[in-house]
Order: structure tokens, then sequence, then C-alpha cells
């Protein structure tokens, strides 16, 4: 027994030691100064291979997200919507097509939407039937039309629940378009209504809308329904609303007969709806037998061959480019923004031999208003964010995600390698001083461009848009063409600005000159002659250096002499040049300090004696100190994270 | 002389008759039970689990067409799905897409429904723990002459039935439920039948006396729905009580149909999912045990003028069935002794096992023989 304890114990004291050693240097891969220079120099000198391999990796990872094997098949995630075990009884897509007829002539009549006839069919349909009419000053005009005002009426009837409370709505649009699109979908909208007017499962209300002018009666029908106003729109209030919106579908066809259905899913700001959505439609179009496709293409099943896979990376790719676009790819997308699930289903009429007819779309619409109306919830078990290299396969956000993540981890490199460059002290001289070419740039040379390129982006959202009227009035040229000759003009006049800010603000470079051309401007009286001569506004700083000069700094030993100094602990042996740098409080004396500056945090060290070793420059010391001490506060968290770094 | 055969034929037909009288009394009281009550419950509301409501109300209309009246059956349902919107076909509940049995029938009387139907009021009803204000409708008032049918469907996993869509029943918690039941003296016998997902996990914590317990499916399987309705748009049942009902719709109240016959309900080929049964805590052969002990209320009628010793015949019948089977012993309430003993019961003790100290020795040579074969230092090597 004796020896089976001590056997254990003396196994395992190494093994301790061991552990402590690997948690030292799992803990020291960053802390220690050999390693994490190690690791930095790995990272500066390979920095451009590593860029590349991220890059080719994230563009292949990206690529190969198209290939089938790579990619999940779609599936019902909502349970309530289940399968697609549904009777689909609608009868009457002839009487559909012949009623869009009517409304085709209606409209032709009218010139416009038949408000009226739209009016009366719905009614004589046992829907209740509301209008809307909006208005909306167009920004540019119409480019057929030259309009400026867009005047327009939607038309919508409710079928209410038979025997369900009015919670929760679906909505069926279809847009009325200028010229002979769309009108079978308006026929079909009236002819599913009046199907669904005789039936009694409905257990939420179903709003079929006819918007006129597209996105924009849309637009003002959503606004109208929410009670928001974001567009700046004007509409009339409705008069009669369903519960909140569940989901919603917009119908565009414009033939008889069809070949296939086309899902459009992209929406503002490349919103998507739920996945499960597109999978009603695919499982629906599955049953019935109607050919769907989703950004005009078809499913393919020759995934292996190379045509296959550039079918699919094109299916993929156009459906990422729709998103980047950021405009609603149909009436849907403006649904997308109230957290309504919606698509556009569309038909396509080409040359193939099989063709689908209003029944069958009727149909197909039926059984997907079946499902929803099963619902109990909101769509929310399936993805948001997905991409679809056909309809039958999806991409989640998970997968496409790590090569985007692959792309952006470059700028981070580069932007690590930048930063290590400027950390690298400058090569010593045999002094301890260091050469003020090699210093970095400081903050005021960093925090110019920012402002001008702010300034630049504010003037190009903003002016535009003001100046265009005044552009209309004095040079002929039109709405449209002001807007973007401003543009032009805000960027040309970004020419004027001096391209070398940076250099300019850090003082450095050509000294001697810059020192001539201030020397040349000195009569000129107040503060602004010497607002970007850094070494005039920092009394003590020698002409050549900069409070950005940072390399010297803490190349010589001065964070600690700065830290140690502030903290009152003058240290003879130093370099006098090491402080020059720290005027307001190097100065010294409390009493040369501007009464404002008491109230400041840092007043406390106002009180302490300067170094001894402070060599004031030639300039006064009683010069205005308030962009000083906007350097020396901007300075100060600086070299105090430098100092930290340093490990001093 | 013929009116003496007569009478002499008369005589014996009157023996023979009040000897058969004698035995059917003695068979009436073979099942030891009086009444008889059913608690029925459907665990899951949402429209697309209609199947589950179905299943419910298959049992409840086969229960109450053999004889429980409603005052016996405690029925939970967690959706109305009748009057549910979405329903094509108002106020019906099918149980076949051949659209000819109509489950919901002309009376139903739920006794709890929605989102009474919790874990609590479940576990309240068996155990009679109920506020003093409950009617005596939503009440289980059993005793211990009581054989008890417990029917549940819903979604469950692997040690638990998950109730509405909060909260969940465990198998521990219904084992305990039905000890207490028993302790209160609440049943007589009890049947417990689960269709649910892994159905078989609900029933193997049980330990309580005289339970018969049957399920759907085994550990790590699912159980799957049947009649599948386009017109209704769901599931209408699932497989295992939709057999279950099929075989209960050829039951009438005189039937002989036996346990053994309920067991062989939707074999595998059916039901896709293996059903399994539990009988070990039930204490008569399930062979002897009638179908319609628990599913009715089978009240045995006999006529007859004889004076028949009621107490005799109980006695001998019961000292012949502990000859015919000695191992089984008859737990009676007169003696909770043996229900201690369950629930204090030790692991089971191999036949033989060799003494502490013989395995200690062995142990002590063995050591000795290598200490002395290898000496200490090569013990490391050991272990």
């Amino acid at each position: 027994m004796h020896c089976v304890c001590v056997l254990p114990s003396g196994s395992s004291e190494p093994r301790r030691q061991d552990r402590v050693t690997v948690d030292n240097n799992n803990m020291g891969l960053l802390s220690d100064p050999n390693r994490r220079r190690a690791l930095l120099g790995l990272l500066t000198r390979l920095n451009a291979p590593i860029c590349v391999v991220c890059y080719m990796a994230g563009v292949a990872w990206f690529m190969g997200l198209a290939f089938e094997p790579f990619t999940l098949r779609t599936y019902m995630s909502e349970n309530a919507m289940g399968s697609t075990m549904v009777e689909e009884r609608f009868p009457a897509g002839e009487r559909a097509l012949a009623t869009g007829r009517e409304f085709a002539a209606h409209k032709k009549k009218t010139g416009g939407m038949p408000v009226d006839w739209l009016v009366r069919t719905m009614q004589a349909r046992g829907l209740e039937v509301f209008t809307q009419s909006f208005s909306r000053t167009l920004p540019f005009p119409d480019e057929n039309k030259e309009r400026y005002m867009v005047k327009g009426t939607n038309v919508y009837g409710i079928l209410r629940a038979p025997r369900a409370p009015r919670t929760e709505a679906l909505v069926l649009s279809a847009p009325c378009s200028p010229g002979d699109e769309n009108n079978q979908a308006v026929g079909l909208l009236l002819g599913l209504a009046q199907y669904f007017r005789n039936q009694i499962f409905l257990a939420k209300d179903v709003i079929f809308l006819v918007n006129e002018h597209d996105l924009i009666g849309m637009q003002a029908w959503l606004e109208g329904y929410h009670h928001t106003n974001t567009t700046g729109m004007d509409w009339s209030p409705l008069q009669g609303r369903g519960g909140s919106i569940q989901a919603a579908l917009s119908l565009e066809l414009s033939s008889d007969i069809i070949t296939s259905l086309d899902l459009v899913l992209e929406g503002l700001n490349g919103q998507l709806p739920n996945l499960d959505l597109a999978n009603l439609f695919y499982a629906f179009c599955q049953k019935i037998g109607v050919l769907c496709t989703i950004q005009g293409k078809l499913q393919r099943n020759d995934w292996d061959s190379v045509s296959g896979y550039s079918h699919a990376v094109q299916t993929m790719m156009l459906m990422v480019m729709k998103q980047a676009s950021g405009r609603p790819w149909g009436d849907h997308g403006l649904f997308l923004r109230y957290h309504i699930e919606a698509a556009t289903i569309k038909g396509i009429n080409s040359f193939r031999q099989y063709k689908t007819d209003a029944t069958t779309i009727g149909r197909l619409l039926e059984g997907m208003y079946r499902k929803l109306n099963n619902l109990l919830e909101r769509l929310h078990q399936s993805y948001f964010f997905y991409l679809m290299p056909s309809l039958s396969h999806f991409v989640s956000i998970g997968y496409y995600m790590p090569a985007f993540g692959l792309l952006a981890v470059i700028l981070l490199l580069r932007a690590l390698d930048l930063w290590v460059q400027l950390m690298t002290p400058p090569p010593r001289t045999e002094d301890g001083v260091i050469d003020i070419e090699q210093s970095s740039p400081g903050v005021l040379s960093v925090l110019t461009p920012l402002v001008i390129s702010h300034l630049t982006g504010v003037a190009l959202y903003m002016l535009p848009v003001r100046f265009q009227e005044m552009a209309v009035e004095h040079f002929p040229v039109s709405e449209t063409e002001a807007v973007v000759l401003t543009a032009i003009a805000v960027y040309t006049a970004g020419l004027a600005l001096p391209h070398n800010t940076h250099r300019l603000l850090a003082g450095e470079g050509d000294g001697a000159g810059l020192a001539g051309a201030e020397a040349g401007r000195g009569a000129l009286p107040g503060r602004a002659v010497g607002l970007h001569r850094p070494h005039q506004l920092l009394p003590g700083l020698h002409p050549g250096s900069h409070p950005g000069a940072r390399g010297r700094l803490r190349h010589t030993s001065r964070p600690k002499g700065f830290v140690g100094f502030h903290l009152g602990h003058p240290q003879p042996g130093l370099h006098a040049p090491l402080f020059r740098v720290f005027l307001p409080r190097a100065t010294g004396n409390a009493r040369q300090l501007p009464g404002w500056l008491g109230a400041l945090p840092f007043r406390h060290l106002a009180g302490h004696p300067g170094p001894r070793a402070v060599r004031l420059s030639g300039l006064p010391t009683d010069r205005p100190v308030g962009l000083s001490l906007l350097a020396a506060l901007l300075e100060h968290p600086l070299l105090e994270v430098d100092a930290s770094q340093a490990g001093l | 002389m013929e009116m003496l055969t007569l009478l002499c034929l008369f005589s014996t037909y009157l023996l023979a008759s009040s000897i058969n009288i004698e035995e059917n009394a003695g068979q009436f009281f073979s099942s030891g039970h009086t009444n008889n009550w059913a608690v029925l419950v459907c665990t899951s509301r949402f429209w697309f689990n209609y199947r589950h409501v179905a299943n419910t109300l298959s049992v409840y209309r086969s229960v109450k067409r053999l004889g429980i009246p409603d005052s016996h059956i405690v029925l939970m349902l967690a959706d109305d799905m009748a009057c549910n919107h979405r329903n094509p076909k108002p106020a019906t509940v099918f149980s076949h897409k051949n659209m000819e049995l109509n489950v919901y029938g002309d009376d139903v009387e739920v006794d709890y429904r929605g989102y009474e139907v919790t874990v609590e009021n479940f576990l309240r009803v068996l155990t009679g723990r109920l506020p003093p204000s409950t009617p005596r409708s939503k009440r289980l008032l059993s005793d211990d002459r009581s054989n008890i049918l417990i029917y549940l469907t819903g979604h469950g996993g692997n040690g638990f039935l998950k109730f509405q869509d909060s909260e969940e029943i465990s198998n521990v918690e219904l084992a305990d439920a039905f000890e207490q039941m028993w302790q209160k003296r609440r049943y007589n016998e009890l049947l417990f039948i689960i269709d649910t997902c892994q159905g078989a996990s609900m029933y193997e914590r049980f330990y309580s006396p005289n339970l018969m317990a049957l399920a759907s499916s085994q550990v790590g399987e699912d159980s799957l729905s049947h009649q599948p309705d386009l017109a209704i748009g769901v599931h209408l049942m699932d497989r295992y009580t939709f057999y279950l009902l099929e075989f209960l719709e050829d039951i009438h109240p005189a039937s002989k149909t036996n346990m053994n016959d309920l067991f062989k309900v939707c074999p595998k080929s059916h039901c896709v999912s293996t059903p399994g049964h539990r009988t070990d805590l039930f204490l008569r052969d399930p062979g002897s045990v009638l179908v319609t002990d628990f599913f009715g209320s089978v009240r045995k009628v006999e006529l007859t003028m004889e004076t028949i010793n009621l107490t005799g015949h109980i006695k001998q019948w019961e000292e012949s069935a502990a000859d015919g089977e000695p191992r089984k012993e008859t737990y009676s309430y007169s003696d909770q002794l043996p229900v201690s003993e369950i629930i204090h019961q030790k692991p089971k003790q191999k036949d033989w096992h060799p003494p502490d100290g013989f395995i200690l020795g062995l142990w002590t040579l063995i050591l000795l023989v290598f200490f002395k074969t290898y000496g200490i230092k090569h013990l490391k090597h050991i272990f």
C-alpha cells in the first residue's frame, strides 16, 4: 500500500511542473517580449503572402459554396406549416383570366387604375373594400411622362376570417402596372378572392391589394397600414385594417399561360424573407408540378459538371449582386422593412413546351395561403440570412461568413502591419537621439484628413439636393444633371485642398522651407498663424520636432521620464531633449498656466515643480496655450499606452 | 310416476343451475374491482396536433361505448380542434380519412380544457389533492376497488412528456404519483397507455404494484402519425391509437378478449415503431385479464332465486388461485407492508457470493506471492 501511494505522487509531480511551464508558454505568447517580437516579425515579413493567401482562400471558399455537395437541402422548419398536405381545389382559372381581360379594358378606358370598377368588383365578391389615395413629389421627373407629382389610388379588399378574431392577416397584392402588364395577376387575385370567400377554414384575414405605381403605392399603403411616415409621402389614412400582417405575396403575371414561376426574394437593402417562405413555394411547385426558378434560372441536376457548377455560381452571384444593389426587386421588398415575410412570384412565359395555366397557379397560391393560414406565430424557425445556388439548396450565414471573414482579416493584417511599423523604433544614433526623418506622423496629421473626408461626405450628401433648384435656375441644366454636376463639383473642389496636408501638419520633411514660410507669415496676427505649426504652439518644442514625433520620445527613455517626472520624481540624469514636449506642465509653474486650466483633470500635476533639465526653446512661453493643450491632451494617452506597452 | 320423474328432473336442474350460479358468482369478483375510471389526457395544443386530440377522443369514445359513464371519465384536452378556426369541418373530429367516424360525437364532456391541462392539474387529479371547490366531474373519485385506465398522448422524449408548450412531466414524477395513489388506496389495478415518441421510457420507472403499462414505441423510437387527410390538411391520428381504436371497435361488453390480445395491437409492420408493454408489477396473468376490466364498466348481472354463500366461495377461489401460482402473492390493502418492501427493496443479490474474508485472503495471497517473486522494486512496472 505504501508503494502505491508513493508512485503516483512521484509520477505526477513532474507532470504538474510540465503543465505549469506549458501554461506559462500559453499565456506568454503575447506578453512575453521575445515571442511577441517573433510573432510580429513573422507578421510584418510575411504580411503580403499571408494577405494573398487569405484573399485566395476567401474567394475560393465563396466560390465553393455554390458546389452542391457543400450546400444544404432546403427543408421546412416551421411545424405549423408542416408538409404540403392540402387539397387544392381552386377551379376558376379561366374565369379569373376573363376578369383580367375585363380589368384591362377598364384600365385602358380610364387611362390608369380603374378604381370604381375594382371597388365594385371586389364588393361583388364579398370583400370589405377600401381605397387609399396618395401623392408623392418626385425629386426627379418621371423619365417617361415628365412629371414631378405622382398621384394614385390603392384599392384593397379585406376578406374577414369567418370564425377567427381579426388579429392576424395575410396579404396578396398585384400591382396595377401601366400598359398591358399584370392584368392576369389582378384577374387571378380577384378569382382567388372569390374562391376564398366561400371557404371557411381561414383563420386570418386575407387582404387583396391592387396597388398603383408599383413601389410608391405599396409604400404608401404600408405606411398607412402601420401608421408610420418615413418617406414624407402624402396619403389618406386607411379606413379599414386587418390584424398584424404575417406574410405577403406579390403576384406578377402578364400572360394567360406561363412556362415557369420565378421567385423573387431580395428586398429593400438586401433584406430577405425567412427561408421557410421559399421552402413553401418550392414544396408546392414540386407537388403541383410547376417549373419554378430563382433568379430566372432553373435548377439543374448535373452539379458535378462544369456547366452545372457555373450555373449554380451564376445563380448565387446574381442573388449576391441583387442584394448588394439594395433596391427592392419586387413589390414585396417593402414589406420586409415591417418584419413581414414577403416574396414576389413572377410568371414567366418563354418558349418552353411545358405550359402551366392559370388554374394551376391559382391552386399553387391556394395551397400556399392555406399553409400560411395555419401559422401560429410569425415565420422565424428558418434562416433570415442565406444565399441560394438553386431553389432546392441554400447556403446559410454560417457557411458564407467565413469567406467574408477571410477577406476582412486582410484589412486587419494590413492595419497591424502599419501599426507595428509605427511602433518600431527607428535606428538609434550614437548619442541616443533619433533621426527626425524617421519619426511617425502625429495625431493632428491623422485628424485632418479624417475631418476633411467627413466634410466631403457631408457635402456630397447635402449639396446636390440643396443646390438643385439654384442650379436649374441659373444654368441650362435639368434637375438630374444638376445633381450629378454638383457631385462632380464637390470632387473638383476637393482637388483644391493641399494634397500633402499631413506633411504640412507634421512640420517635418523640408523643415527649412516650412520654417521660412512661417517666418514670412509671422506678421499675421492672432493664433490662426500658428495653428498648424505645433512647435510654435508648444513652448519648449523644438521647431523641427512635433508632439507626434513619438519615435523620439519613446526612444530615449522618455515614457519613464515622462511618468516619473509628472509624479514628481525628476531624474537628473536624463537627457534634456526628452522633456521638451510637455509644455503646459513642463513649464513647471502653476502660476504660468491660465486660470481655466485649473479645471482640467490633470490640474494636480501643474503644481509640481518642473524638471530641472527642461530646456526652453527660443519661443516665448507665454504664448496662448489653447491648441498646445489640445495637442498635449491628445498626446497624453498615447504616451501612456506606449509606456505601458514597453513594460516600463 | 311421470310426476315423480318430472320433479326429479326439475330438482336436478335446479341443483345444477345453482352450482353454475355459484361458479359464476365466483367469477364476478375475479378481477377484484367494482368500479371503473378513466383519465384520458391530450397534452398538446395547436392545429397541427389535431391527431393527438383525435387519439384521446377515440379512446374516450371506446370507454364510453363500453360503459364507463362521463362521471367516471376525466377527459383533458389541451386544445379545441372541433372549433378551431382552421377546421374545414367544424364541430367534428375525425379519426379516419373515410370520414365515417366522428369521434367528437354528440356528447363529449371535456373536464379539463385548454390551459387547464397542466402537469399540476394532472397530478392533482391522480392523487386526489384538489381544492375543495373542485366539482365532482373534475375529480377522480376512485377507491381501492377501482380499476383505472390512464391514457396519455402528446409529444414526448426519453423520460418526459411535454404538456402544452411550456412544461413537462417526467417518468419519475409519474411513477411517484402512482405510488401515492397506491398508498392512498385510490386504485385496485391500473392500466397505463401512452402514445408518444419514446413512450416506453415513461413506464420504466414505475414501482407500485398492480400496474400494467403499454406504450406505442420503445426508447429511441418515434411514434408516427397516420391518416393524412388533404381536406382537413393535417394527420388525423397516430398509428398506435389508430390500430388500438380499430381493435376496440370490435370489443363489446361481453367479449372475452384479454390483455394478451391488446399487446398484439399494432405490430411493427403497421406501427413502424415497436409498441412495448410492462406486466412485471401486475399480479394477475395478463391472459386472464379481460380488456373490459379496464376499458369498460361491465356490471355482471345474473338473476337467480338461489341463496348463495358468497364468502365461502371467494375464500375457496382465493385459496385455489394461491395454490395454482404459489410465487405470486395477492396484495390487498389490509397489508401495506409489501409496498414499503418494494419501495425500500435492496438491489437483487446474486445467487451465491463468496464471503468477504475469502476474497480478502485471496488478494493477500496474490500480493504475497507477487512480492516474493519480484520484490518491491519491480512494483512500479506493474502499476
